[in-house]
């Protein structure tokens, strides 16, 4: 079996443009593999750049050197090279990313944020209204707050709503950030539960778990990322 | 499938000022891109240089049109341009005046496209126009009124009415958001975010406006000084900036 | 000069052509125009009518007959059978026209989208690009606003489906007679200093909508002097007190229709 997502000597930097220039790394040579099915939890420190590699992945960050392939439409496919469009594509087709924050669309109801990912898949809207409000009833989300744009939600609501943006349809490779940080023990289960699902139909999962119970019972290995020593 | 709209090498000047300096922009079939830059940028000359309105000194502008036929923006007639401009083209402007007819009746101002393109039945222009109001969020019941007895916003929303009645492929979108309140201009962004993704119709937006290009942008294009400085996916350009005028831009807006 | 202006005219139905039209002994708004053109089509064995408001007996109409009896010595008359130049202001005669009869219309304003478009330049610009949805907006308003077509007189017209030409201010009730008169119907305008012409057989339609149809309209009511109700009327108040009476305003069918011998 061959990996569905391929991290070669990816190098992350910023450089400042407004602190006179100011040039710092933040990735080095990360390199790492995850086959259909596996779960592959980021490890290290605060502030090592596990969430740098989690956007760089999702394509939020551009990399700053080496190769991010995935594997799309039967494909590989540079991440790192792709323009906007392809980036679009395999997005809405193959690369599902639960970042740790909501963003939230004024006036657009839970509902619908969670069953874009299945239009964008060609469902039809009854069928993904069906499925969204199925994921978020299993979510433990009222169902008052299906039809309610998620401005007003708390922090754990609007997580449950993200997390069922992410799983709802079938991704290739699955990304999460902090997956249950602000969820009680009951949703945390809900979720655990949705990763090995998810695991069992293929997708590889690369993510970033603080919960560290969680992380064990999900993860298959962990890929250590380091803090970068500021080049001299 | 193939970009609706291609321009390469545009160059425009007024005087010393370089407005535009070689430009190249492609624009595909139901894709958002965002003209994000300050006053004087360029941005407002490259919209106009895409739609037509100004002839650029150099460059090629191709649009391709519903019968997949790729067309010399600049080397049409003008007859044949403005069928374009009227039929596959919307253009929505920053002041309604310049895209209204303030002294005739809502519904006329919707029912006018139709009418350029050749409807000669009264009843079903109404229906038309008519359901377009309802479209978007103006009482059906105002549509005898004039536009100058509308606020603002409402305005602009009958402007994306009488844009969008003749089912565009393509829409200009010069500041949309420009002079309404900020409660007002959320409301537009996002019924013409919905409107966009229902329809699936290309859209170039010329926007200081940040916030408006991260809602409603797939794209996002960074002018300055008549050059395009720095392009990517949005989130991507928003998240992390590459080039200084890009991260000055990025970083004078509140977080949003 | 001004037959040139004409034979371009003719060639090009229903499209203003500039001429530059003379200093006149009399003041705009009075027929210059029409006199131009009446003056530069006249020959010795023409006949010519003048009609005012379909009356032949107006200051104006008489004056201009006798003004051309004098200069050119033509013939002239009151009978519209008779005449083979008929200038006419605001109306058309009830009887048919002839294939060797000339109706010439004084117009004040030959621009049809004047009210519309207020730059020249750009009405010019609509012309040649024959994008006339303005016209067709206005149309929709007066609908919009009053239930009809506001536009009782001067409706605009659409002349052999490229066109689109201001009949002069005619009731609407006449605008269906321009549609493929046998005559030449030609137009002048002396302060706007243009020409436009319809020849013989030429397809004139009112500009309207296929779910309202242009519906040219009449008083209800028979002519006071002779009966007729088939005539367009003028409304005429006769004393202070509210009485008035409806009367055939083209003076010369009336008098036919109470002899009852309409030929």
């Amino acid at each position: 079996m061959s990996p569905v997502l391929a991290i070669e000597g990816l190098g992350k930097g910023f450089t400042l443009h407004l602190q006179g220039g100011l040039s710092f790394p933040v990735l080095r040579g990360e390199t790492l593999a995850l086959m259909p099915g596996e779960c592959v939890a980021l490890a290290g420190p605060s502030g090592a750049g596990k969430s740098t590699l989690l956007r760089c992945v999702a394509g939020n960050y551009g990399a700053s050197e080496g190769r991010i392939l995935i594997r799309h439409r039967g494909a590989m496919h540079d991440l790192a090279a792709a323009d906007a469009r392809l980036m679009r594509e395999i997005r809405a087709e193959t690369l599902g990313h639960v970042s740790q924050f909501l963003r939230v669309i004024p006036r657009v109801p839970a509902l619908d944020i969670v069953a874009a990912p299945l239009l964008a898949r060609g469902a039809g809207r009854a069928e993904a209204r069906a499925r969204a409000a199925a994921l978020l009833a299993r979510l433990n989300l009222p169902e008052r707050l299906h039809h309610l744009p998620p401005t007003t939600f708390s922090g754990g609501e609007q997580q449950r709503v993200n997390l069922a943006r992410g799983f709802i349809a079938p991704n290739t490779v699955l990304l999460l950030d902090e997956p249950t940080a602000s969820l009680d023990a009951r949703n945390r289960e809900v979720v655990v539960a949705l990763i090995a699902e998810a695991k069992r139909a293929g997708t590889a999962i690369l993510g970033i778990f603080h919960d560290t119970e969680v992380r064990d019972r999900v993860a298959d290995r962990l890929h250590a990322v380091e803090p970068l020593e500021p080049a001299a | 499938m193939s970009p609706l709209l291609e321009a390469e090498g545009l160059v425009l000047r007024f005087g010393a000022l370089r407005a535009l300096d070689d430009v190249r922009l492609s624009l595909w079939p139901g894709e958002v891109v965002a003209v994000v830059g300050e006053s004087g940028s360029g941005k407002s000359s490259l919209l106009r240089a895409l739609s037509g309105l100004v002839r650029p000194e150099a460059g090629r502008v191709l649009y391709r049109d519903a019968a997949g036929e790729a067309l010399d923006v600049h080397a049409l007639s003008e007859a044949a341009r403005r069928r374009i401009a009227r039929s596959e083209w919307g253009h929505m402007h920053q002041n309604p005046r310049d895209g209204l007819r303030m002294g005739v009746s809502a519904g006329a101002n919707i029912g006018e496209r139709l009418m350029a393109a050749g409807a000669r039945h009264y009843g079903s222009i109404r229906a038309a126009a008519a359901e377009w109001m309802a479209r978007v969020e103006l009482d059906p019941a105002r549509m005898d009124d004039p536009p100058r007895h509308f606020s603002g916003g409402m305005q602009q929303r009958l402007q994306i009415a009488r844009c969008l009645v003749t089912r565009p492929r393509l829409v200009f979108m010069d500041e949309p958001t420009g002079g309404l309140d900020v409660s007002v201009q959320a409301r537009l962004l996002d019924l013409i975010r919905a409107l966009v993704e229902e329809l699936g119709l290309a859209v170039l937006l010329v926007t200081h406006d940040i916030a408006a290009a991260r809602l409603l942008a797939h794209r996002i294009v960074v002018m300055r000084q008549g050059r395009i400085v720095e392009e990517g996916l949005a989130d991507r350009v928003l998240d992390d900036p590459q080039h200084a005028y890009t991260q000055l831009l990025v970083s004078s807006v509140l977080a949003a | 000069m001004i037959r040139r202006a004409i034979l371009k005219a003719i060639a090009i139905p229903g499209h203003q052509i500039p001429f530059g039209a003379r200093e006149m002994p009399l003041p705009y708004g009075w027929g210059t125009g029409g006199i131009q053109v009446t003056a530069s089509i006249l020959g010795p064995s023409d006949v010519l009518k003048v009609i005012d408001q379909g009356a032949d007996d107006t200051t104006n109409a008489v004056s201009i007959r006798r003004f051309f009896a004098r200069t050119a010595g033509v013939a002239t008359t009151t009978r519209t059978a008779e005449a083979t130049v008929i200038q006419t202001r605001h109306r058309i005669p009830e009887r048919p026209l002839r294939e060797d009869q000339i109706l010439v219309f004084q117009v004040p304003m030959p621009e049809p989208l004047f009210r519309l478009e207020p730059r020249l330049a750009e009405t010019r610009r609509l012309h040649a690009l024959a994008d006339y949805s303005l016209a067709q907006v206005k149309l929709y308003e007066d609908i919009a606003q009053q239930g009809e077509s506001a536009s009782s007189y001067n409706h605009p017209v659409l002349v052999n489906g490229r066109y689109l030409m201001s009949p002069s201010p005619i009731p609407g009730f006449d605008n269906p007679k321009l549609d493929r008169n046998p005559a030449l119907l030609l137009f002048g305008a002396g302060r706007e200093k243009k020409i436009y012409a319809v020849p013989p057989y030429t397809p004139v339609k009112s500009l309207d909508f296929d779910d309202h149809p242009f519906a040219p309209m009449r008083a209800p009511h028979p002519c006071a002097l002779c009966g007729s109700t088939a005539h367009y009327l003028d409304e005429i108040v006769t004393d202070d007190r509210g009485g008035r009476m409806f009367v055939c305003s083209d003076t010369d069918a009336c008098a036919d229709a109470a002899a009852g011998a309409p030929r």
